[in-house]
């Protein structure tokens, strides 16, 4: 992976998207890396499950691949001081979402070089389920 | 769904507590657990080897993760996996449960081999009101992770909405 650096960044740069479509088996191990077996990601005769027609996936599976598109973008040149977001719209398994940003600021402070990006989640119908913030720090 | 609901003046007493602290781990196979679940690719969060190539002390805690709560049967959510005791409690009343949003702010690397001393602390309490769900009471809640060398990591703010 080519290094990312602070000169090569601009604001307005979209960020490589990243497709994510989990089913219930992706779900499941998701709840066991987090700890978070809420039945709502898992069982669909769960009364909350029933309710909605589906189970759902986690807000927080969300947050984590937002997470994971920046990482990705990133790699090893910097590291993330803030990622944050907002739980505004289902998503359901096996329907793919995908997680984008772009560049929206690039400044410096106290010597260190810093970028501010928007990050969302998309669902398959192009509502955009998990709008987000994130302040990166660039090595160099 | 909730027509009326006020913040009584005992709930409001609620903000400003603190949880006891409980003890959350970082270990290489809970970040392997972690990646998997989400569904990363990227070696440095499954193989030390490519992690401290990468530069990293041992395999980096994924964006978004913070380690997780030790369980112990009777003292933690058996859903949740949190310590029963690990959240500062407001007695509302309320059934429906949704999670608002969350903020980590970074001040240290998170890497497994870390054991970390997390408090909750409530923040906030605040009404608000939708069309779909009538009155809900929104808490803010932040979560300090201080590592080993007493050390805080990281902060988490996040907003649980109760209908």
């Amino acid at each position: 992976m080519a290094l990312l650096t602070w000169q090569a960044i601009k604001e307005g740069d979209a960020l490589p998207e990243l497709k994510k479509r989990p089913g219930v088996t992706q779900l499941v191990k998701y709840a066991a890396g987090s700890g978070d077996f809420n039945p709502l990601h898992h069982d669909y005769q769960f009364p909350q499950s029933k309710q909605l027609g589906s189970i759902i996936v986690h807000g927080r599976f969300k947050y984590a691949a937002l997470g994971e598109l920046v990482s990705n973008w990133l790699g090893y040149a910097g590291r993330i001081k803030k990622i944050s977001c907002q739980y505004r719209g289902m998503d359901f398994p096996d329907r793919e979402f995908v997680c984008r940003g772009i560049v929206t600021r690039k400044w410096e402070e106290n010597g260190e070089h810093l970028v501010a990006l928007e990050v969302w989640t998309e669902s398959d119908e192009g509502k955009k389920t998990t709008p987000g913030e994130a302040v990166i720090a660039i090595r160099s | 769904m909730a027509k009326e609901f006020e913040i009584t003046d005992e709930m409001r007493a609620a903000i400003g507590n603190e949880s006891p602290a409980w003890t959350y781990e970082v270990t290489t196979t809970s970040v392997r657990a972690f990646a998997r679940g989400v569904g990363y690719t990227d070696p440095v969060y499954f193989d030390v080897e490519a992690a401290r190539r990468a530069g990293y002390r041992s395999l980096p805690a994924p964006p978004t993760y913070l380690g997780t709560p030790v369980f112990i049967p009777g003292r933690s959510s058996d859903t949740f996996t949190f310590p029963t005791q690990g959240q500062p409690t407001v007695k509302h009343g309320l059934k429906g449960l949704l999670d608002g949003g969350t903020e980590t702010e970074y001040f240290s690397d998170v890497c497994a081999g870390d054991t970390l001393r997390v408090v909750n602390r409530l923040e906030n309490l605040e009404v608000r009101e939708s069309k779909a769900l009538g009155k809900m009471l929104i808490t803010t809640q932040r979560t300090i992770f201080t590592n080993q060398d007493g050390k805080v990591v990281a902060v988490q703010t996040g907003q649980a909405i109760y209908y």
